[in-house]
């Protein structure tokens, strides 16, 4: 194996791996400061900060020729025998010109800005930077323009890295950013009658170093430092991207992209981003409600649960509409413990919204038509009952033509996600339980009402399109009065203890086929995909064969 | 400026036949029958027809060429960068962006004499097997332009260039693209992206262009008068070219000599500034005394810039450095660069020089490396705080620093251009501390110790910036409290007549205060600013 020498420490690299100075050296936990280099953008060498110095170790004398000047470890691919020193003297002054320099016309109105305590100028210079202003002093200046319906730009605060620019031009394909004008005169800005309002936007402001481009809906929202960051999937569409939920005190202000080499990079859509403010609408269903006669009674927690067992118990046959927001661990529970009750209970796949067509960005980003994160994982569990997916159709002639004795209507949906008709096709039920976190025509004509969480709110497993599996914890208490699906499916069957995913993941996991490969290894924060597994499996069964 | 010298009776080295300039000056030097007439084309003809490419690449070789845009590259081992069985296209740029302060030999090459030009460009087209050639011309050359144009319109009619080229399976297709007036154009990869249609930010090297340039293919950037050079080698052969010019250094085996013939710019307090010819290596003060006849008034030599601004000055005692390609090195400077010698006489403050050179690389900056984009911006409002009389000693070590730290020397930056601004500074430092010293004292007895950062001269405190400056705000201060006393006056409801006899700009005329006396030095523009229009 090639071995790279980074102040002194050896690194072993596999000979077909591509590594630039700061990556190899990040392996070694050692940090390059850089501003303008960003794995998924190409690299530019601009902004100076990376710079090394570098040479090569002859193999055979184990002598060392370094390179007389500085290179910046962003364009210095690691090769066998390359020595990396980043903890010279020359690179410390290396380092604190550079901070020295993106200071000079800097406004360092940090107090005012929201980027402070996530900025890698703030950072860096404390980190790297000179102990003293030696440069004339400098009013404070404060330009500040809107680039794009989310996007704003206080101009004095770029360092010029041009990562934005890079990103909408080489990832976002749409090319609306550019620098003009020359030398410190430069800016960055958009064309007019072209702002930035592709669906990637967002990810600029995640992209930028500083506090140049700023979020209009996070901005002066809330200090960075009081917020607690949770990895999260998003559940917008079918691909899953993971993400960092951030939080305080129970309120979401900010969802960020969180890296996944293997789904979404290190990119999100903007309705991916902004998908937080329906947890805190209030509309939300938030208290459980029974219909008695033509008026809605408030049903108490406690003895809600032998309540439903008890109807259902009785009601002859039961369909269970699967939500595809439901998480694996969910569904599985709730198919249980309806078949628990009725062996031949109807399991169907609730209502699969689909939007446009997929959305493919140059950079390998896709948006899915397919607006549900879990469709593959709920239909797997559907399957392994019922050996074959129906669909939500079947559920509401089965109810119409009164086949059914109870239903239950799982949902989580953020948009109106069915029309009066079908729900008064269904309600023909005698029994209608809807959990769900919005009122909708069929709550209207349910026989129970059930507050639903959110996907922050809940544990659980889902499967994106690819077959990608990914768990995650919650990462905000719901509202008061909220029945969280996991808990109450525990409930319901009666099983003791609390409710907790990974037990009934590996559960499942020992029942479904498709799961199998979950309850072999520990799943990684970025998950794996399942049929990268199970097609290995396949293909050892087939060699022993 | 550029066409003065030679026309009225050049003083040429004794013992040197100009070649380059030879057509210069002759009735219609600029069209294809009057190069024809004094033997053009014919080097052409006969190459074509007996030597490869391989041949021609290795007589460039042989002859040490090196390249005349500035750094001095050996042009044969730049050609034999190609990689070697590449299926193509090859491209040829040829580097007309003179934008170097004080250098203008290109243009009189473009201008009097453009077939000598296109000739090369074919040969060396030839040479590296590349089939489109790309004319990367200055924006601020119209007539250049327009005699280039020409001259190419004048090949294509002659089966000079186009398909099989003199009925050779040789084609060749030359276009040419117009700047638009920046300095970054002509740093090589800056011109590639911006034949490209981009922005010229100068790329991250490597890949070098001659793996990976022009349109991400193998491509060769070469000067003006280097091409022209590759025409009268292969005429009289790479030993006639080493025998001009310096050999190299004894000992110093990565030195391929400073040979073959050389226009040198001349411009500054001189007698006869202009465009000139000799072998390579003469002397400062032999170009200066020989070619410009001497510094205007008689006056003596305060500084030199050997080679266009870039390359930094030469103090008084230093004249006898030979203009080759290790002289100004071994005295200090950045390096011979383009030749463009710039001379100041012993009435020019240096400060002046320096602001004048501050600002021309803070204005030409691409923005691209923040050490460049930054480090000439804060030299620059440092140089004329100093030249504002507000200057402290403390500046000078600073300007110091940033001479010592940026370019592509330390690595801080990705092309040169941060070079060509460090040389300046550190040099007029070195020769020049003393008279900065002086004037920072003088200027300014109070706070020329304070070590303290100081408000920034267009800082609130601090006023504007330049005289001019604090004239055009004063105006503008004046219109705005006379517009403000028009519209009270008009809320007062005086009569319309009233409001219309105090109009802004009769106003202004009254009101407006002269602008406050300079301070005490004589704003003549620096010779860099002089002939960086050519």
């Amino acid at each position: 194996m090639p071995i790279a020498y980074i102040d002194g420490q050896p690194l072993e690299f596999r000979s077909d791996e591509r590594l630039n100075g700061i990556e190899a050296a990040r392996r070694l936990g050692i940090e390059i400061p850089h501003y303008c280099w960003h794995p998924g953008l190409s690299v530019v060498g601009s902004c100076r900060m990376c710079l090394v110095e570098t040479g090569m170790r002859d193999p055979q004398t184990g002598k060392v020729a370094m390179l007389p000047k500085l290179v910046p470890a962003c364009n210095t691919p690691v090769r066998d025998g390359t020595v990396i020193i980043t903890q010279s003297e020359k690179v410390a002054r290396a380092r604190a010109m550079v901070e020295e320099d993106l200071l000079l016309r800097h406004p360092i109105d940090c107090p005012i800005c929201d980027k402070a305590g996530e900025c890698l100028l703030q950072d860096f210079h404390f980190r790297y930077g000179q102990k003293e202003r030696r440069a004339d002093l400098r009013p404070f200046t404060s330009r500040r323009r809107d680039l794009g319906d989310h996007i704003t730009l206080f101009v004095d605060r770029c360092i010029l890295c041009s990562r934005c620019v890079r990103f909408v031009r080489e990832v976002a394909g749409t090319s609306e950013l550019l620098l003009v004008n020359r030398g410190t005169h430069q800016e960055i800005a958009v064309l007019p009658e072209f702002p930035l309002n592709n669906k990637l936007s967002g990810n600029v402001v995640d992209l930028c170093p500083v506090g140049a481009l700023g979020d209009k809906r996070f901005l002066y929202q809330q200090r960075v430092w009081y917020l607690k960051p949770h990895p999260g999937i998003c559940t917008r569409c079918a691909t899953g991207c993971s993400t960092w939920i951030e939080e305080n005190q129970d309120r979401v202000y900010r969802i960020r992209p969180r890296e996944n080499l293997a789904v979404n990079r290190w990119w999100i859509c903007n309705d991916g981003r902004y998908d937080y403010p329906h947890l805190h609408d209030p509309r939300r269903l938030v208290q459980a409600l029974r219909r008695e006669g033509g008026s809605w009674q408030e049903v108490n927690s406690g003895g809600l649960v032998g309540e439903l067992g008890e109807r259902f118990r009785h009601c002859g046959r039961i369909g269970v509409a699967l939500s595809p927001f439901l998480a694996v661990e969910e569904a599985y529970l709730l198919a249980q413990w309806a078949r628990g009750l009725d062996p031949e209970a109807l399991l169907v796949l609730g209502p699969v919204p689909v939007v446009g067509q997929d959305e493919r960005f140059p950079g390998g980003f896709v948006i899915s038509a397919e607006k549900c994160p879990n469709r593959r994982g709920v239909e797997e569990v559907i399957a392994h009952s019922m050996h074959r997916v129906p669909a939500f159709e079947e559920a509401v002639q089965a109810a119409e033509q009164g086949q059914l004795g109870g239903v239950w209507v799982s949902g989580g949906y953020r948009h109106e996600w069915i029309d009066a008709g079908t729900a008064e096709r269904l309600a023909r039920a005698p029994l209608v339980v809807v959990h769900d976190l919005f009122p909708s025509p069929l709550s209207e004509r349910a026989t129970f009402v059930l507050p639903g969480a959110a996907f922050a709110e809940r544990d659980g497993t889902y499967v994106n399109r690819n077959d990608h599996l990914q768990s995650v914890r919650w990462a905000i208490r719901p509202p008061a009065g909220v029945l969280i699906e996991g808990r109450l499916f525990w409930e319901l069957l009666g099983r003791p203890g609390l409710y907790q995913a990974e037990a009934v993941l590996r559960e499942l996991a020992g029942q479904i086929a498709y799961f199998r490969p979950v309850g072999q290894r520990p799943i990684p924060e970025t998950g794996f995909n399942l049929k990268v597994y199970l097609l290995a499996e396949a293909g050892q069964g087939c060699q022993q064969v | 400026m550029g066409q003065g010298g030679f026309s009225e009776g050049v003083t040429h080295v004794p013992q040197y036949e100009p070649v380059l300039l030879a057509n210069v000056g002759k009735p219609e030097s600029h069209t294809l029958a009057a190069y024809q007439a004094s033997g053009g084309y014919t080097t052409l003809r006969r190459v074509l027809r007996e030597m490869a490419p391989a041949a021609v690449l290795n007589e460039v070789r042989r002859s040490n060429l090196r390249g005349r845009g500035g750094a001095g590259f050996p042009t044969g081992l730049k050609w034999s960068f190609l990689p070697a069985d590449h299926p193509g296209p090859i491209y040829l740029c040829v580097n007309a962006d003179e934008s170097e302060p004080g250098t203008f030999s290109n243009r009189v090459l473009l201008e009097h004499d453009p077939h000598q030009v296109l000739e090369g460009t074919i040969l060396s087209a030839y040479a590296t097997r590349a089939r489109v050639a790309y004319i990367y011309l200055r924006y601020e050359y119209p007539l250049a332009m327009e005699r280039v144009q020409r001259a190419i319109d004048e090949c294509y009619a002659a089966g000079l260039l186009g398909q099989n080229i003199l009925g050779t399976p040789f084609s060749l297709d030359v276009y040419i693209h117009r700047g638009a007036g920046a300095y970054i154009c002509g740093e090589e990869t800056g011109l590639i992206e911006s034949i490209e249609g981009r922005r010229a930010w100068p790329r991250i090297k490597p890949p070098f262009p001659a793996v990976e340039g022009l349109f991400r293919k193998p491509t060769v950037v070469n000067n003006v008068e280097t091409l022209a050079c590759v025409v009268h080698i292969l005429q009289r052969g790479a030993d006639w070219f080493r025998s001009i010019g310096v050999p190299p250094a004894p000992g110093d085996l990565g030195d391929p000599g400073s040979f073959g013939p050389k226009l040198y710019c001349l411009s500054g307090h001189i007698n006869r500034p202009g465009c000139y010819e000799g072998p390579l290596g003469l002397t400062v003060r032999q170009v200066i005394e020989e070619f410009g006849g001497g510094v205007r008034h008689g006056r003596k030599v305060k500084a030199v810039v050997p080679g266009g601004l870039s390359t930094g000055v030469l103090g008084p005692d230093q004249l006898d450095t030979p203009l080759d390609f290790n002289g100004p090195v071994r005295a200090g400077c950045l390096g011979l660069g383009t030749a463009g010698v710039i001379v100041l006489d012993e009435t020019y403050p240096i400060v002046e020089f320096l602001y004048n050179s501050c600002r021309f690389f803070a204005h030409e900056s691409c923005g691209q490396c923040t050490p460049c984009r930054e480090g000439t911006r804060w030299a620059l409002d440092m140089v004329r705080r100093i030249r504002a009389g507000r200057g402290r000693l403390r500046d000078l070590d600073l300007l110091a620093e940033i001479g010592n730290s940026i370019g592509i020397i330390p690595g801080t930056t990705i092309c040169g251009l941060a070079d060509g601004a460090a040389w300046p500074i550190k040099t007029v430092l070195t020769h020049f501390r003393d008279e900065l010293e002086a004037y920072i004292r003088s200027t300014n007895p109070t706070g020329y110790a304070v070590s303290e950062p100081v408000p920034a001269l267009d800082g609130p405190d601090g006023g504007p910036a330049t005289p001019e400056a604090a004239g055009r705000k004063a105006a503008v201060c004046a219109q705005t409290d006379v517009l403000r006393a028009e519209m009270t006056s008009a809320a007062l409801a005086s009569p319309a007549k009233e409001a219309q006899a105090s109009h802004p700009s009769t106003a202004v005329a009254q009101n407006g205060p002269a602008p406050p006396a300079s301070s005490g030095l004589a704003a003549s523009p620096a010779p860099g600013r002089e002939t960086s229009g050519g």
